[in-house]
């Protein structure tokens, strides 16, 4: 027994002398990025933070509790439309706003979430992509009578008298809000709820047998995930200064869904990975399409929505555990390769 | 209700009707929900665009040819991605088909563009409207559709009940490993059934197109055909033209008495009152469903 941890290391986040250091490595890169970055690559990693949260909630939701969702344009939608209403209507500071889009992505949360007591695999895929159209029509409705046009104009929000635009504020605000949603994801993950969350993943009437209360670990997935979903939305609403309905399609919850597949299902680093991945891949496809002749060259769109497919399936049919699979086995054959020179 | 609006019910319930068949068809025999479905359809359109720029002068043999492409393509599909997913998790089967959907429609964009074309004007053809009863006129191609929808539907029929592949398809879907056993090649069954599923989308397509045209959303109708096929039971048939006629009803009923942007969501909200009530829809069998 002598060689068993003590559990306050164990339960430490940051317990081990390289973890401290690889910690403090990781702050200061992220740190000076901003510095050190062009507005254009700040506007980047601004994108990737604020999809690493949408990443994290649906990578807890689908990668650990093992529910598929399709609803995630619907509830970015649904914090986003909180956001625009509130503002429009009331001209709601930014402190009664982003609470109030975390009350909307709860309660939305319970309601994607029942149909999971009833239904599991794909039928519960389907009835969130039932309610993904029902939100989206309420948003779209809201838009046609409130504002005669497309879309609402919201202001930078002020804090303090500070009012938030730029990147560099933005930069450091998400990397606030990416770091708590993190941070929650991986205590979720270490805690009696994750571990419920998994029993649950590989087989809910076993975790049932086992003292689980199946009906409330199932829901509370679905409002954490909806939550952390539509706080995110919020704050899409005040980056781009604008929220329409357009913004939200299926193709925003495929590219979530496309997250953390390619980043590694059930794995949080792959989350954040797979949102760096699909956020990134745009751009990627926008370089080459200027080597392409012309007659692409003008449909980058389309080429990103081909190119993105054959890298979805690529990813399903040879690498299921995504870009965190590639990872372990480059690290596994190193640790082979160097146990082999030193014997 | 006028005569009008029960004319308009029926050819949309057509729409879904025909279009739903391939949903069931490749649930009902590989057990795989295909959500490209809607872009496959929208091929099929394309495809006829494609044999109709070739052929214009004879109308026949272009639809004929698109229809036989709309075959291959489910084959292809089948044998190229749909093949590694068999034994896989139902779920992997799922996000590999929307991926399907979404490099389809890249492609339809970037061979296409975003460009509206109409093949029934290729051919010199103009869609005319046609008196079915006092007061009530649809367009010469909705009749089609309905037409067809019941020669397709008397033609699986036939198929399912009385041919050897028909025999075999209903075995593969009952109990796989048994089929197997008593010497039927799985992996023709399911491009078979693949080819059959895209078969009866393309038609649905191209008689759309000859109807209204195609451009890059057409894609939509096929997903909204889903609500028909989960409402009347994901494997049954007779289902889906029942549930096809229940969406129908409820959205043209939304469009004309509430609200014309109520018709992309009333399909899914009765899809989730069916979910909520009778989640294997109403001909679906029970014991099959993926329920807790």
């Amino acid at each position: 027994m002598s060689d068993r941890s003590p559990y306050a290391q164990e339960l430490a986040l940051f317990g081990t002398r390289s973890r401290r250091v690889r910690l403090a490595v990781a702050l200061t890169v992220l740190v000076a990025l901003p510095i050190i970055a062009t507005p254009f690559q700040l506007d980047l990693a601004n994108q990737v933070l604020l999809a690493s949260i949408g990443a994290l909630a649906l990578m807890l939701l689908t990668g650990f509790a093992g529910m598929i969702s399709l609803g995630t344009a619907g509830l970015l939608a649904a914090g986003a439309f909180a956001v625009g209403i509130l503002v429009r209507e009331l001209g709601a500071p930014f402190w009664v706003t982003l609470p109030t889009a975390a009350v909307v992505g709860a309660f939305l949360g319970l309601i994607f979430g029942l149909p999971s007591l009833r239904l599991r695999g794909v039928y519960l895929a389907i009835s969130t992509l039932g309610l993904h159209f029902v939100v989206i029509y309420l948003g779209g409705e809201y838009e046609a009578r409130a504002t005669l046009s497309t879309g609402i104009m919201i202001d930078s929000p002020s804090i303090g008298g500070f009012i938030l635009s730029g990147g560099r504020p933005w930069y450091f605000l998400l990397l606030g809000f990416a770091a708590l949603a993190l941070l929650i994801s991986v205590n979720l993950q270490r805690s009696r709820t994750g571990r419920a969350w998994r029993a649950l993943r590989e087989r809910d009437v076993v975790a049932g047998a086992l003292g689980i209360d199946v009906q409330r670990f199932k829901l509370m997935a679905f409002m954490v995930s909806a939550t952390m979903t539509a706080i995110a939305g919020a704050l899409f609403a005040y980056f781009r200064n604008f929220v329409s309905i357009d913004a939200f399609s299926l193709y925003l919850t495929v590219q979530y869904v496309a997250m953390i597949i390619i980043g590694g299902m059930g794995s949080i680093p792959g989350a954040l990975l797979g949102a760096s991945f699909v956020i990134l891949f745009p751009y990627a496809i926008e370089a080459i399409a200027g080597y392409l002749p012309a007659r692409f060259g003008n449909m980058v769109f389309a080429l990103d929505y081909a190119a993105f497919g054959v890298v979805m399936i690529l990813f399903l049919l040879l690498e299921p555990a995504g870009l965190m699979g590639i990872w372990r086995r480059v690290k596994n054959s190193l640790a082979v390769r160097r146990a082999r020179s030193e014997s | 209700m006028s005569l009008q609006l029960v004319a308009n019910i029926i050819v949309l319930a057509a729409i879904y009707a025909l279009v739903s068949t391939g949903y069931v068809l490749v649930y009902r025999v590989s057990r795989v929900l295909n959500l490209a479905h809607g872009e496959l359809m929208m091929m099929g359109a394309y495809l006829l665009v494609a044999t109709a720029g070739l052929f214009s002068g004879n109308p026949l043999l272009a639809l004929v040819l698109a229809a036989i492409c709309g075959l291959a393509m489910g084959m292809v599909v089948y044998a190229v991605l749909m093949r590694w997913m068999t034994g896989e998790a139902v779920l992997a089967a799922v996000l590999i088909t929307i991926a399907l959907g979404i490099l389809l429609r890249g492609l339809t964009i970037l061979i296409w563009t975003t460009q509206q074309y109409y093949p029934g004007a290729t051919f010199g053809w103009r869609n005319p409207p046609v008196h079915v009863a006092p007061g009530v006129q649809i367009s010469a191609a909705s009749l089609a559709i309905v037409f067809f929808t019941f020669v397709v539907y008397v033609g699986l029929f036939v198929f399912l009940q009385f041919t050897r592949w028909g025999v075999r398809m209903r075995a593969a879907g009952q109990n796989p490993l048994l089929a197997e056993q008593r010497g039927i090649r799985l992996h023709g069954v399911y491009a078979f059934a693949w080819g059959l599923s895209t078969f009866t989308a393309s038609l649905a397509g191209m008689l759309l197109a000859l109807d209204s045209g195609v451009e890059s959303t057409m894609a939509t109708i096929g997903l909204k055909a889903f609500p028909a096929a989960l409402v009347g039971g994901l494997d049954s048939l007779l289902g889906a033209l029942i549930g096809a006629l229940i969406v129908a009803t409820a959205e043209i009923a939304a469009i004309q008495y509430v609200n014309p942007l109520l018709s992309d969501v009333v399909p899914f909200v009765v899809l989730l009152i069916v979910l909520a009530i009778r989640p294997w829809g109403l001909f679906g069998s029970r014991e099959q469903l993926d329920r807790v």
